[in-house]
């Protein structure tokens, strides 16, 4: 070899080097930006603030305490279940922490530390992980978490268990709004309802917080409007429809959507889009169930709320609906070719 | 800097409302290259013409090594009924055929043609192809399949990216009538900006091109249809159209609006049946580009040799609109706009949004290239793929209304039950559905795979 060949040689490689490398890949080319999945989750965080404002200023302390509980348990279990799958852990992408604050604001003040953190890691782990983790289960982890609890310790997050009487705190000595209508056939003022100054779950008690971080998650399409839009219409036709038949002095169908879970469960828990259908027919009808089986379950049944039961039953159901909502294309079914 | 120009959608005398339902707004891009005036490119040393550039039969060839031929001059012949020839774009002698990868996948046969001493060249070659007086009126002395034959003898196919032979479409058929002629020149590719320049510098042979096509057609009513992102563009276009049967639509700018099952509903109202053709509707649409190259074939007498490539992006040192010779590789044609940035990092013959990356630039320029977008490091910059959360976002964009997210799954486990139930042949591959993804999956990759190994 010359020594002019090895010079070549040796320069051969720095210019390629100096050229861009060029990358083949599939199209698209061009993606939105503006939303992944991960910001999909800090939204639903984001969008909770006002529901922790509000919480925060009727249990003081305890939603604290329950927020930390949930959501360390929830990245814990998360952690350690997805270790024994041996599969990547992703607590980066945000949603067990949206699992441990739905769980969180869906549990009484005063639920002892235990019940939150066996919650989360069943949210999280029979919820979640076992059936291929996130993407792939069919049950709201944290309402799944929640009824796990709710039948474990029944004492803890039945009733009564909202009512502390020697609590420091004014709204706690107080049965929920729904607890003293079912059993005493008391009214509670829609001004409270609305503003959240009754006793109930953390996250529930505030319509006000609700609608406002409802109305965010529904603005970034992280939250589907047709599925609080068929909840609220569905209990609000079944509501008026009662009150025109056997009216309750006092209790309107405001009073029915202000109340209980109602609002936190349609914007918060019932939007989960893992566990909701995928078209937006589809998800309106899923809506209309839940908002349904909530006022059955209010009115027909021993417990005041509904709407933890609502949400999972509906979940069960959406394979179905997902079938009963196929969209017909554009340009109408492809016809089978005649061979 | 930004917009040309806010302006909405008018539809004088049609019933569509310039939309369709759903769909995507990708950031348009268009200002990289938009200001540049269509350059001709210096003849260049060879071409390599494939002998498959649309869709259909590759075509045989009717020269020899060594034979001399001149621009225009058939090279290829078509051997079927949806096929079109192929010609030679410059003047010069026939080399060894060879074979090579074109973008799309495709693996073909070429005849590379080594440039002689004289050669049209600079204005005179953008005069012969597009600039000159393009006639109006008197054009039925052309009889309709007169100009069908014209076009299939010109080796004419759809310029705006699908290369279907245009003779296909304009040749009568007296059991499906025609009514419309529709010419696309919605160009809603995201960067892309050739239709544009085409249609302001040179909406003459468009014109003549959309009424010639009517004729062959025998359509009564022509439409121009333009994207409100384009208003010089329209205003061009219906100075050049007046007194002519000619009607110009401007709606609006949404991807992807220049696909033919978005366009004719959102200008005539019509649904183009899943699986079937505009014809089925009475309509045919061609590409603006397509009616200027069937005036050049008709008027002329010229084959499809020469094309308007858009070369953007910002991998490109100079941005430049370019009119080509079919066959030139896309290295030299990147070579004329200053070559690639440092930082280049995706070539893509087409647009970003349903273009074909190249991994040689060594490959030729086709009938079909519209442009070559070049992407940087930066446009690319995009988080890992992460689990299907079921958000339905790829529901809420598919302009076809189909679930994108079940056909990619059905298409991954290969459940054609499945990908049947939810219409998996209907799918486009626009690639909204990826576009907008918060999960970054592959959904278009996914179903063009289910597409191609799904039992018929």
């Amino acid at each position: 070899m010359t020594d002019e060949a090895k010079k070549e040689e040796q320069q051969a490689p720095k210019a390629e080097a100096a050229a861009p490398v060029l990358h083949v890949a599939p199209g698209p080319h061009a993606f939105s930006t503006s939303l992944t999945t991960r910001r999909m989750m800090f939204d639903v965080l984001l969008a909770l603030v006002p529901v922790f404002a509000a919480s925060l200023w009727q249990f003081r302390l305890y939603t604290v305490i329950q927020l930390v509980i949930c959501m360390v348990s929830a990245l814990l279990a998360e952690t350690l279940f997805t270790a024994m799958r041996k599969k990547p852990i992703l607590i980066r992408d945000g949603s067990a922490l949206v699992t441990g604050a739905i769980l969180a604001f869906s549990l009484p003040a005063k639920a002892p530390w235990y019940v939150g953190a066996v919650g989360s890691f069943v949210a999280i782990g029979i919820g979640k992980v076992i059936f291929g983790g996130l993407g792939q289960n069919i049950f709201n982890p944290a309402m799944l978490g929640r009824a796990f609890v709710m039948i474990a310790f029944p004492a803890f997050l039945g009733a009564t268990a909202y009512v502390v009487p020697d609590a420091a705190i004014d709204g706690l000595s107080r049965a929920t709004p729904l607890t003293t209508l079912k059993q005493l056939g008391q009214n509670t003022g829609l001004l409270p309802l609305f503003l959240g100054t009754t006793n109930g779950s953390l996250g529930e008690t505030s319509a006000l917080a609700c609608l406002l971080g409802g109305a965010y998650l529904c603005l970034r399409r992280t939250a589907s409007w047709e599925i609080p839009a068929g909840i609220v219409s569905a209990v609000a036709a079944i509501a008026g429809l009662m009150q025109w038949l056997a009216p309750v002095a006092g209790w309107t169908v405001l009073h029915e959507l202000f109340s209980g879970a109602l609002l936190f469960g349609a914007f918060y828990i019932a939007t989960d889009p893992v566990t909701s259908p995928l078209t937006p027919r589809g998800k309106f009808v899923f809506g209309l169930g839940v908002g349904a089986l909530v006022m059955l379950i209010r009115k027909l049944s021993g417990y005041p709320e509904g709407v933890m039961f609502a949400v999972l039953i509906m979940n069960a159901v959406v394979p179905l609906i997902n079938q009963w909502t196929i969209p017909t294309p554009v340009g109408g079914v492809v016809l089978e070719k005649k061979s | 800097m930004g917009k040309l120009l806010e302006m909405t959608a008018v539809l004088t005398g049609l019933p569509g409302t310039g939309d369709f339902a759903r769909g995507v707004h990708p950031p348009e891009r268009k200002t990289l290259a938009q200001d540049a005036a269509i350059e001709v490119m210096p003849p260049p040393a060879q071409v390599v013409i494939p002998l498959l550039q649309h869709t259909g039969a590759p075509c045989e060839p009717v020269v020899k090594v060594k034979d001399e031929v001149k621009l225009g001059d058939k090279i290829g012949d078509a051997t079927g009924f949806i096929s079109a020839p192929v010609h030679a774009s410059i003047n010069g002698s026939v080399l060894m055929p060879s074979v090579t990868t074109l973008p799309n996948g495709r693996h073909v046969k070429t005849i590379p043609i080594k440039a002689g001493p004289d050669q049209l060249a600079g204005d005179a070659l953008k005069s012969e192809v597009l600039g000159g007086n393009w006639p109006t009126s008197g054009l039925e002395r052309f009889a309709p399949d007169q100009i069908a034959t014209a076009a299939r003898d010109a080796g004419l196919v759809g310029l705006g990216g699908a290369a279907f032979p245009t003779h296909v479409k304009l040749v009568r058929n007296e059991k499906r009538p025609v009514d419309t002629l529709l010419v696309n020149g919605c160009e809603c590719e995201p960067y892309l900006t050739s239709d544009y320049r085409l249609m302001l510098e040179f909406p003459g042979p468009v014109v003549t091109g959309a009424l010639l096509a009517a004729q062959a057609a025998g359509a009564k009513q022509i439409v121009v249809a333009i994207e409100d992102n384009k208003p010089a563009a329209a205003d061009a276009m219906r100075k050049a159209a007046e007194g002519t049967a000619v009607k110009i639509a401007v709606v609006h700018t949404k991807y992807p609006m220049g696909g033919e099952r978005q366009v004719i509903p959102a200008v005539l109202k019509r649904e183009v049946p899943t699986g079937g053709l505009p014809l089925d509707v009475g309509v045919v649409v061609i590409n603006v580009a397509t009616a200027a190259a069937l005036a050049r074939a008709v008027v002329r007498g010229k084959a499809l040799t020469h094309r308007v490539v858009t070369v953007t992006g910002a991998g490109i040192a100079r941005p430049k609109n370019v009119l080509v010779p079919v066959g030139i590789s896309y290295q030299e044609l990147i070579d004329f706009c200053g070559g690639l940035t440092p930082d280049a990092a995706r070539v893509i013959a087409g647009g970003p949004m349903m273009g074909f990356t190249v991994a040689d630039l060594k490959v030729p320029v086709t009938k079909g290239t519209s442009g070559v977008t070049v992407l940087t490091h930066a446009d690319l910059a995009r988080v890992d793929e992460t689990a299907c959360v079921r958000c339905g976002r790829c529901v809420d964009v598919c302009p076809l209304h189909l679930v994108p997210t079940k056909l990619a799954l059905a298409s991954k486990v290969e459940d054609w039950d499945l990908a049947k139930k939810y219409h998996l042949l209907a799918c486009c591959e626009c690639g909204c559905c990826a576009y907008t993804c918060p999960a970054a999956i592959p959904l278009v990759q996914l179903m063009r795979k289910g597409k191609a190994q799904m039992p018929r």
